[in-house]
């Protein structure tokens, strides 16, 4: 039972999940850029008939082939843990997440998986348009695979269109359009694509910077670092718009999240963005929780309202508006949510006894009223908060929050502003002068992997404690499994990834010091 | 049905042609990935990764309860 639940469990099931999506996403954003990158460099190469180009397109062909190999499947793991450790969440999410996995593995993966091989053993072997076409074609069924992943993600941030069948237990879809066409998984979508594009033009940057710096592959190099360096810099425009557009969302359906992003306590209209600022707890209390103090804070006056997308004299709920409530504002408290949570919950308990006495009218009332919206919008929504035990329980990290938010913007801007310089030295003719710039290229490969990984990190636990938000806590999706087990598979993973992440540098390594072979 | 014949003859032919005159790295990484696959497919889901509630329910009834029993009595 989960009144019994062994709070470790959680935790070692979360940090497996974590562990597996951390390590999986190493491998995914390269795979999702350097495709890109490659399509768009044979299809200079189709259009001038320069054999320069196929050369340097084989050669980036080579390490994304590498990667994708590498990475294939990792993935895979993810989706045996919704079914082992995350089992009442699994049921309980019924087909919302089927169809676009579903969708994702017909489509997307097939289409990836049987163009990749005419991308490989195809030179010489088909026409260039048809290699050229199939080229272009990895690249969009490896966003499109992003795509289905994101949307069922997607849901568990913003779960819509769907009504909840108490004789189930389980969501049902009722609409598709409104499950794929979630703002969330939208934004979140172009983000997340836009981020792996501009991963793939760091990594292109960096190899040739290397290449640079070791006085070889010249025209690969300059080539490689214009390509790249374009699509990059577009890339970084388009991460920092859709972050925007993402940030404008977030504050309208996960506005505790977006609140703990600005370590926002006191709501207020016309707030300022905080660029940069240092936090420590304090002794003031919200519930059992800690508040934390700003010890030092650069903002531009009323900028954040403006994010919003409402205008500079919104009113924006910090925390403690959006656990204690703030009526005058229209912000319920925490405690509502709760009272409205158990409505729901005793509800689904009279249709358990209904279901014994057979009561069939009763039940067919019951389940008439999961269909209605004016139910789902004021009840069925907080149907999480009814395992919630304080109304600060729903407060996240709030020291992480913030500080993945405000790393994540600090490298946003680093990158457009690199990708910037790199193209001017280009397009002056001083790149292959100025070493220290060619070191930071080959540094900041690492930086958008660290961007990344910290973006997920705040997806997902700024979110906590919902697996589904508002609808399920962590504690209630998890299963009842051994802690032992869980611990067992989580040392399993952390040695099989970092073997394959091993093996990968190392390939990697190789064929980057021997250069292009064609 | 030559036709089909010959275009699956050349389907072999081009899968055949690729994997033999691969590279270095194109044989090193599918020796990883099939040992990869090996382990996810076969050690981790058949001995680490039972489906929970399959496992321990047999039929979908028998599922929705016990899953319902743990939304109503969550704390």
């Amino acid at each position: 039972m989960i009144e019994n639940l062994d709070l470790s469990l959680v935790n070692w099931s979360r940090a497996q999940f974590a562990l597996t999506a951390i390590y999986h996403w190493l491998f995914v954003p390269l795979t999702l850029g350097l495709s890109y990158i490659i399509a768009i460099m044979e299809t200079i190469y189709v259009k001038t008939g320069n054999e320069q180009w196929k050369r340097i397109t084989r050669f980036w062909m080579t390490l994304f082939g590498i990667n994708f190999a590498i990475g294939v499947a990792t993935g895979i793991i993810l989706e045996f843990e919704f079914g082992t450790n995350w089992s009442n969440y699994s049921w309980f999410v019924g087909d919302i997440f089927g169809a676009p996995l579903a969708v994702e593995g017909i489509l997307a993966f097939f289409l990836e998986s049987t163009f990749i091989a005419v991308m490989f053993f195809g030179w010489n072997k088909v026409s260039k348009k048809f290699h050229l076409v199939s080229s272009w074609l990895v690249a969009t069924g490896a966003s499109l695979s992003a795509l289905w992943i994101i949307v069922a993600n997607g849901w568990m941030q913003y779960p819509v269109g769907m009504v909840f069948d108490p004789e189930t237990a389980r969501n049902e879809m009722v609409s598709f359009r409104e499950v794929l066409f979630n703002k969330i998984a939208i934004y979140d979508f172009l983000h997340t694509i836009s981020s792996g594009f501009l991963l793939g033009s760091m990594f292109v940057l960096g190899i040739s910077a290397w290449y640079l710096l070791h006085k070889r592959e010249e025209f690969l190099a300059k080539r490689s670092i214009l390509v790249a360096g374009i699509f990059g810099l577009l890339s970084s425009l388009l991460v920092a718009y859709t972050g925007d557009l993402s940030a404008k969302i977030v504050s309208k359906v996960q506005p505790v999240k977006f609140a703990s992003m600005e370590a926002l306590y006191d709501g207020q209209k016309n707030p300022g963005l905080v660029v940069f600022g240092i936090l420590k707890e304090s002794d003031k209390m919200i519930g059992e929780k800690k508040i934390n103090d700003f010890v030092f804070k650069m903002e531009i006056p009323g900028l954040l309202s403006i994010m919003t997308g409402d205008g500079k004299d919104t009113f924006i709920p910090g925390i403690n508006d959006l656990v204690k409530g703030n009526e005058p504002m229209g912000v319920l408290p925490v405690s509502e949510k709760m009272e409205r949570g158990k409505t729901v919950r005793s509800l689904i308990a009279d249709y358990k006894t209904a279901k014994l006495s057979n009561e069939v009218e009763k039940l067919q009332g019951i389940r008439r009223m999961f269909r209605d919206k004016t139910f789902i919008d004021n009840y069925f929504r907080y149907f999480g908060y009814a395992s919630i035990d304080k109304p600060e329980d729903v407060i996240p990290n709030v020291k992480l929050t913030f500080y993945a938010f405000h790393i994540m913007v600090m490298f946003g801007f680093y990158f457009i502003l690199l990708f910037i310089l790199a193209l001017y030295f280009l397009f002056r003719g001083t790149i292959i002068r100025k070493k220290w710039f060619l070191w930071i290229m080959l540094i900041s490969i690492l930086f958008p992997y660290v961007t990344g990984e910290i973006g997920w990190i705040l997806t997902e636990m700024g979110r906590h404690p919902w697996i589904i938000q508002d609808l399920m806590p962590v504690s209630v999706g998890v299963s009842q499994i051994g802690t032992g087990s869980v611990i067992t598979t989580f040392i399993l993973f952390a040695v099989l990834f970092t073997v394959l992440l091993v093996a990968e540098i190392s390939i990697m390594i190789r064929q980057i010091k021997l250069g292009p072979k064609h | 049905m030559n036709s089909v014949y010959s275009a699956m003859n050349r389907l072999f032919r081009f899968y055949y042609d690729g994997f033999k005159n691969m590279s270095w790295w194109g044989k090193r990484v599918w020796i990883i990935m099939l040992i990869k696959l090996f382990i996810i497919f076969i050690i981790l889901r058949i001995f680490f990764f039972h489906d929970f509630l399959k496992k321990k329910y047999h039929t979908d009834n028998q599922r929705s309860e016990y899953v319902l029993e743990q939304l109503i009595n969550s704390k």
